[in-house]
């Protein structure tokens, strides 16, 4: 018992957790016939707070609630694994990302977000503005105009070989890659 | 049995009105919170939601996200798999649907759009919340953002090529 205590304690490895989230889609199926997928609740906010009379947002919401409660239910389990199981370690981030983020003004290593960019100091700063609002701009109207994110196309879709969801996954690894090589350096050397 | 009766013929807290009105019951409902609390677990747990992450696999410098994604799918592919040859129902005895999606510009566009998005962030949709949860207050102001986003899009989506 204690070994399997210490086990869980332990950051989990890829091998464990990619089954785990790839069980969701049966998981789902089986539940309810429900497509696994979490940008959605992004849409379901919107049509239950400010719908504006957009057609994009007029339909039954309440249908979709199971959406919204399982999201409520992430948000609740980071609440519990980081205070009741967190891990005893801090991360190990591979030593040549260290030494590319070095360079670009990033030194803290220790936690889970590099607490130098998020942090409610920078709020109002050109670090906040880039980070949380354009940044959560660009998941919000991505994600809506791709018709899903990692989960709905990258996992369901492509578990249930979904085409058009390949090439959205092929599409979000570009807009990520285009990100970090070529646009990232310059503002960060501005930000930093 | 009495008290059944009269809680199902109140129709504010009757379980056929939730039902009605939410799609599922209560009780429905409850199992999606588990099976969202366990997802966020894994999140915390295997160190997903972490920035640093997201950084080492669009840098190529670590298998980890690789390994997670792409074990995440085969095992999602196979159990698709098995639901359809023996024909396994839901748990209320109904046919699994499997939606089908449709190719749209957008998935190119927008997918592009979202990828610059995760890579500035460290985050899709999914670990925002959790990273909420786990006490990164701050990113409560990304989803905001990233709600706002979803709003553009629905406001602006009869311009937009598709």
């Amino acid at each position: 018992m204690k070994e399997i205590i210490e086990i869980i304690r332990q950051p989990w490895p890829w091998y464990v957790a990619g089954p785990l989230i790839g069980l969701t889609v049966p998981v789902l199926l089986i539940l309810g016939n429900k497509s696994f997928g979490i940008s959605s609740s992004l849409r379901h906010i919107c049509a239950a707070c400010i719908p504006a009379n957009i057609p994009f947002f007029k339909y039954n919401w309440r249908k979709e609630m199971w959406n919204l409660v399982f999201v409520a239910g992430i948000l609740l389990g980071g609440f519990i694994a980081s205070s009741f199981m967190a891990n005893p370690v801090a991360i190990t981030v591979a030593a040549s990302t260290q030494a590319d983020l070095k360079v670009l003004g990033i030194n803290d290593f220790t936690q889970l977000l590099p607490v130098e960019i998020f942090n409610w100091q920078n709020l109002f700063t050109g670090k906040g503005l880039v980070f949380f609002v354009v940044g959560g701009l660009l998941i919000g109207f991505g994600t809506r105009y791709a018709g899903g994110c990692t989960s709905g196309h990258a996992i369901m879709g492509l578990s249930t070989l979904q085409w058009p969801s390949f090439i959205a996954t092929i599409s979000f690894m570009v807009g990520g890659f285009t990100m970090i090589h070529l646009l990232m350096p310059y503002f960060m050397a501005w930000l930093m | 049995m009495n008290n059944d009766k009269i809680i199902t013929a109140n129709p504010v807290l009757g379980e056929a009105f939730i039902e009605k009105k939410w799609g599922e019951s209560s009780k429905g409902l409850l199992k999606y919170l588990l099976v969202g609390i366990l997802f966020g677990i894994v999140f915390v747990k295997a160190e997903i939601i972490s920035w640093f992450r997201i950084q080492e696999m669009f840098r190529l410098q670590s298998f980890f996200m690789y390994g997670v994604i792409s074990s995440a799918i085969m095992v999602g592919i196979i159990s698709v798999q098995i639901i359809k040859y023996l024909n396994i129902k839901t748990i209320s005895g109904e046919k699994v649907m499997l939606p089908n999606k449709e190719f749209r510009k957008g998935q190119i566009i927008g997918g592009f759009i979202f990828g610059l998005g995760w890579a500035i962030t460290g985050a899709c949709p999914g670990p925002l919340f959790a990273q909420i949860g786990t006490g990164s207050s701050v990113i409560l102001v990304t989803l905001v953002s990233a709600i706002a986003g979803t709003w553009f899009y629905g406001k602006f989506s009869h311009k937009l090529p598709n």
